[in-house]
């Protein structure tokens, strides 16, 4: 449980250096053009600024939630991320959601694949409860093929058991 | 009356004897303990004609390794013999291999006249001082000289031990590379022996679980190539492939053929929930088998086709089950500490293969149908996966190593729990799936 509470540390020091920093654009993602070389050039604007876009999903509201040893039942840590999910999603109707399930290596393929799913689906499912229209999301179970953290102990085992809901412009096509 | 034999015990858990008799029949049990590995003498075969030489020495050596890596047989170095064979048609001089303790002897010839291979060998006993059943030539392509050599060795193999051989056969597998977090699969084809890898898929997709056709004709896995999984029957001579049509769901998974080579079962996950259900691939005819809200996966039929073991975590964890092939009731099987899963029935139908986690490790395993007599084979952080060779032998499976720079490969063992060994491939590899002994 440590590491869950070490992740959602790490996600509200993301979302103080946020709230430190207000304006869209400022000194460091403005660059003056008379000081270029090549004359002109584009200054990258981090896309994370914008709540309206999927990188704001990702870094500011949290893309995903993690799960315990051979469970699919969401933790209250999980549903609050979940909440801001939902809120996103509804506001942003614009938006299609694909809802990536994973285990972490400690399993067989075909069970991994099972349990993936289960996650996949226990946060669709609770981002409908919550008014996300059902038609908009799509699951992808992963099993353990595509792990965020490559090691081999149970810190890393955590943040590999999770449910990642990838936010998608288009269509989701089969 | 076979004079020279190795028998392969199915009593397995006896303790080991060996018993040897000059003058009678020599027998060796092979069993859990120590086991006493048949000796062979193998000359360079002879080359008819100058073009051959080089095949000569590659087959010879082949056919020798194919024997010494069951671990029943011990080759013995060329840099004892103490008599040089004159030709292929020369008598054997029996007293010349008896000094050096040869049990057994095999003699070939190669030519390559005509642009044909052509290979003749003959086994013989050296002990009781006759040829272990007839010579025999075979005749193909010089491209083919490898599975030609595992002919001969299949022949050595099934005269000596009596059972049926497994070397000419291929072995399909999920080639790996690139880090782990972003690992590029291909499903792979390579021998036995891990020669002769041949691609069949490229890497733009994930890839999972290829499982041979009974005649291997055929491979059904699963594809991420639309972005999600799905199963794909792909033909091997043409390499073209086809989705099938398995129901509405997020993801089919886990396939196998029946053995009737026109059925498969999979699981279809639907709404978070696995179970099991069965094609017709000719008419696309669907069947569901299990009704249940835990996990239904990780299908095989029993030889004859008429039961089909699985996993489930209807008990709260994962266990085995064995069910009509039709559906209907399930009679859980594994009863042992820990969690069984990808339960493999064995060709000759006796056993059941699978994997089991306990304690944080992994074995690979095998059971007896009703669940008794439990014998582990392997063990490590992470074993997976067992397939059966063509006799019901050997078992391949994946072992991956843990950690950042972790990857998997292909290892082989013994039903004894003998002769643990790695399968020497260009790439890693997993989820080895062995086809038929070829004709």
């Amino acid at each position: 449980m440590s590491k869950l509470y070490r992740f959602a540390a790490i996600g509200a020091v993301l979302l103080a250096a946020a709230c430190s920093n207000p304006s869209r654009f400022d000194d460091t993602n403005t660059v003056d053009l008379n000081n270029q070389p090549g004359g002109l050039d584009a200054a990258p604007i981090d896309p994370a600024s914008d709540p309206a876009s999927p990188a704001y999903f990702q870094q500011q509201v949290g893309d995903r939630v993690l799960f315990l040893v051979d469970q699919f039942t969401l933790s209250p840590e999980a549903k609050a991320v979940l909440d801001g999910q939902a809120e996103w999603l509804v506001l942003n109707s614009d938006f299609q959601a694909l809802i990536e399930g994973h285990a972490d290596e400690q399993g067989t393929t075909e069970y991994n694949l099972a349990l993936s799913a289960r996650r996949a689906n226990a946060v669709k499912e609770y981002l409908v409860s919550k008014g996300v229209a059902d038609s908009r999301m799509r699951t992808v179970p992963y099993g353990k093929e595509r792990p965020a953290e490559l090691c081999a102990n149970e810190s890393c085992y955590a943040l590999n058991r999770r449910a990642v809901t990838v936010i998608a412009a288009g269509a989701l096509s089969s | 009356m076979r004079a020279l034999a190795i028998l392969l015990s199915a009593v397995l858990w006896l303790p080991a004897t060996v018993a040897m008799a000059q003058n009678g029949p020599l027998r060796i049990e092979i069993t859990e303990g120590v086991v006493e590995p048949l000796t062979f003498a193998i000359p360079t075969f002879e080359a008819e004609d100058q073009g051959a030489a080089q095949l000569a020495g590659q087959l010879s050596r082949v056919v020798a390794e194919d024997l010494s890596g069951t671990g029943l047989f011990r080759e013995i170095p060329a840099t004892s013999f103490i008599a040089q064979r004159a030709s292929f048609a020369a008598p054997v001089r029996f007293p010349d291999w008896r000094a050096i303790n040869a049990q057994a002897m095999i003699t070939g010839a190669v030519s390559t006249a005509g642009g044909r291979l052509t290979v003749k060998f003959r086994i013989y006993d050296i002990f009781s001082g006759a040829e272990l059943g007839q010579g025999q030539q075979l005749v193909g392509t010089q491209a083919g000289w490898r599975r030609m050599a595992h002919k001969i060795a299949d022949q050595v193999y099934s005269r000596i031990t009596g059972e049926a051989p497994y070397f000419d056969s291929r072995v399909v597998y999920v080639s790996e590379t690139g880090p782990k977090g972003d690992r590029k699969r291909r499903i792979a084809i390579m021998d036995y022996d891990g020669a002769n890898t041949q691609f069949l898929t490229d890497s733009n997709a994930i890839v999972l679980a290829p499982r041979f056709s009974p005649t291997g004709d055929r491979i059904l896995y699963t594809s991420y190539e639309t972005g999600f999984p799905q199963i794909y029957v792909l033909d091997v001579a043409s390499v073209r492939r086809r989705s099938l049509e398995t129901g509405d769901g997020s993801m089919s998974f886990a396939p196998r053929f029946a053995p009737d080579g026109q059925t498969a079962v999979y699981s279809l996950e639907r709404g978070g929930n696995s179970d099991l259900y069965t094609v017709n691939l000719n008419t696309g005819a669907r069947q569901r088998l299990t009704n249940a809200p835990s996990i239904e996966t990780a299908p095989s039929y029993s030889p004859d086709g008429r039961q089909i073991v699985f996993e489930s975590d209807r008990s709260g964890t994962q266990q085995l089950y064995i069910m009509p092939a039709s559906g209907g009731e399930a009679r859980r099987i594994s009863f042992g500490d820990g969690r069984y899963s990808t339960p493999v029935w064995s060709p000759r139908g006796d056993l059941i293969a699978f994997t089991k986690q306990t304690k944080g490790r992994f074995a690979i395993g095998v059971m007896r149908v009703d669940g008794t007599e439990e014998r582990l084979l392997s063990a490590s952080p992470l074993d997976e996966g067992p397939t059966w060779s063509p006799n019901g032998r050997v078992i391949m499976f994946t072992r991956e190593t843990l950690g950042e720079n972790g990857a998997p490969s292909i290892y082989s063992v013994d039903i004894t729990g003998r002769n643990l060994k790695r399968v020497d491939l260009p790439t890693a590899a997993s989820d080895p799936a062995w086809g038929p002994l070829q004709p």
